[in-house]
């Protein structure tokens, strides 16, 4: 398939490295301010070197890669809440064109998820994102292969810098703050963690969860989230935990149509109870009791993996 | 991924002892030899069974299978169990309280959330590092009658959201996952 990759991050530019590694060809790859656009594919060797010497991927405009050749659209920008543009408009874009898309951007599909499902019925195109939800792991595949219907519950760690901080707490008795900054010293937090230790990164794929096993049709969004941090937790619970056998996660939840983000205790041995930045997803099924899918739930070359799995999904147009 | 149909549970089993040294021991052993997790146990000296035997709950936790066995070697042992697993007190909820549980009184805390829901605090334990002053936290353990330990929830979160704690749940009310 000929790719178009939107976004020059970590997973943009994974996915843009890795693509001819799935026998696919990147023929447009843009940043915010710039694009690099060949129908008969780009050198992305160079494009990433640009990138990093001149800080633009090429000398067109990103426009053009939106409405240039090609046959996904992977949209990896930012994610951003409300709206969630720029990515909506790309999607709207590529859809209008009959093209498909992939999304490691949960914004669409997280703030706007009937938006997007009312363009990809209206297109000959289709929309898959799971890169949205656990990075590496399979979970919206494997949802929809255990058909949603068939799923009454999903409850998981999702958001690595929340669990290696909870982890390092319980595990060392240190204070919320002094493991905070040593995540960030390795690079494990960003400088500003706020959407990873308020909740809000769990809760958007939470309610991305929510959107694709809705059967009544309704639709989430972040506002519709029950969401609690884990910022300046008490050392003193984790003690109180561990005395117990337990430990403290921050768990995102969907049941009964309800999603609930917050610290929850679990057993310290439970398959929900991950160390470092480790995420988790358990399914409660029907008929098959629970699943559990680990690895990993970000970084570039895992969710670029994630993103090209889907590519490989999709139908020939 | 992984099946984990091996889930471990938590339960409480009640047993009667006699009043000789040894016999807690006695009692205690058969549950970690057969693969229990001792979580808390709850030693009624000074009250009495109808037949003279002093009471003891034991919260464990252990999968179904391991359960059985430990049911078995304790009655093997020659320990006496009145109850094991679901019965009066079918669910058990830990729940972490954070804040000035001092200053908000934490013995009144209690007691509503006991009076509010029928259920009994069975555990409690407090860790207040640095003196009764500040922020400190709390343990219960409560224990509920079947399907009663969502709404025992649903009252720990209103009394706690009226004095400014925090609460950390157990991921499933009821459900130890």
């Amino acid at each position: 398939m000929r790719v178009a990759v939107i976004g020059a991050g970590a997973v943009g530019s994974s996915v843009a490295e890795l693509a001819a590694d799935y026998g696919h060809t990147v023929t447009g790859y843009a940043d915010s301010q710039s694009a690099a656009v060949d129908a008969d594919g780009i050198d992305v060797q160079a494009t990433v070197d640009r990138k990093a010497t001149d800080g633009i991927v090429g000398d067109d405009d990103p426009a053009d890669a939106v409405s240039g050749p090609y046959d996904v659209l992977v949209e990896a920008t930012p994610t951003t809440l409300g709206d969630a543009q720029p990515g909506f408009g790309h999607v709207e874009t590529a859809l209008e064109r009959d093209r498909h898309v992939v999304l490691a951007n949960k914004g669409p599909v997280a703030e706007r998820y009937g938006d997007v499902r009312a363009l990809e019925r209206e297109s000959a195109g289709t929309v898959l994102f799971e890169a949205t939800v656990g990075g590496a792991m399979p979970v919206l595949s494997t949802i929809a292969d255990f058909d949603p219907e068939h799923i009454t519950a999903v409850r998981g760690v999702l958001n690595g810098t929340a669990n290696f901080i909870l982890s390092r707490m319980g595990g060392e008795g240190l204070g919320y703050e002094h493991v905070l900054a040593e995540a960030q010293d390795l690079g494990v937090a960003e400088a500003d963690p706020t959407f990873d230790v308020d909740g809000t990164d769990a809760a958007l794929k939470g309610v991305i969860v929510a959107n694709v096993l809705s059967e009544a049709g309704e639709e989430y969004t972040l506002e519709d989230a029950d969401v609690e941090g884990i910022q300046d937790i008490d050392g003193s619970a984790l003690d109180l935990a561990a005395e117990d056998g337990r430990t403290v996660r921050l768990i995102a939840e969907v049941v009964e149509g309800e999603v609930r983000v917050g610290p929850r205790l679990v057993p310290e041995h439970a398959p929900l109870a991950p160390t470092g930045t480790r995420n988790i997803v358990q399914l409660e099924t029907e008929h098959a009791g629970l699943l559990n899918i680990s690895g990993r739930g970000a970084g570039g070359p895992e969710t670029a993996s994630a993103v090209l799995a889907d590519v490989g999904r999709l139908p020939e147009l | 991924m992984s099946d984990s149909t091996d889930e471990v549970r938590a339960y409480t089993v009640r047993l009667e002892l006699v009043d000789e040294p040894g016999a807690l021991l006695n009692a205690l052993e058969p549950i970690a030899d057969n693969g229990g997790n001792l979580l808390s146990i709850f030693h009624e000296r000074g009250n009495l069974t109808p037949r003279g035997h002093i009471p003891v709950e034991v919260d464990l936790e252990a999968t179904p299978e391991r359960f059985e066995g430990i049911v078995d070697a304790l009655r093997e042992a020659g320990v006496n169990v009145i109850q094991a697993g679901a019965e009066r007190y079918s669910e058990a909820l830990t729940i972490v309280l954070s804040g000035h549980l001092i200053n908000t009184d934490l013995s009144d805390t209690v007691s509503r959330i006991q009076e509010a829901t029928d259920a009994t605090v069975t555990d409690l334990s407090l860790s207040a590092p640095e003196g009764t002053e500040d922020a400190s936290s709390a343990r219960i353990r409560l224990a509920t009658e079947q399907d009663a330990a969502a709404g025992a929830l649903a009252t720990v979160r209103e009394v706690a959201a009226e004095k400014d704690l925090r609460v950390i749940e157990p991921l499933a009310a009821g459900g130890d996952l």
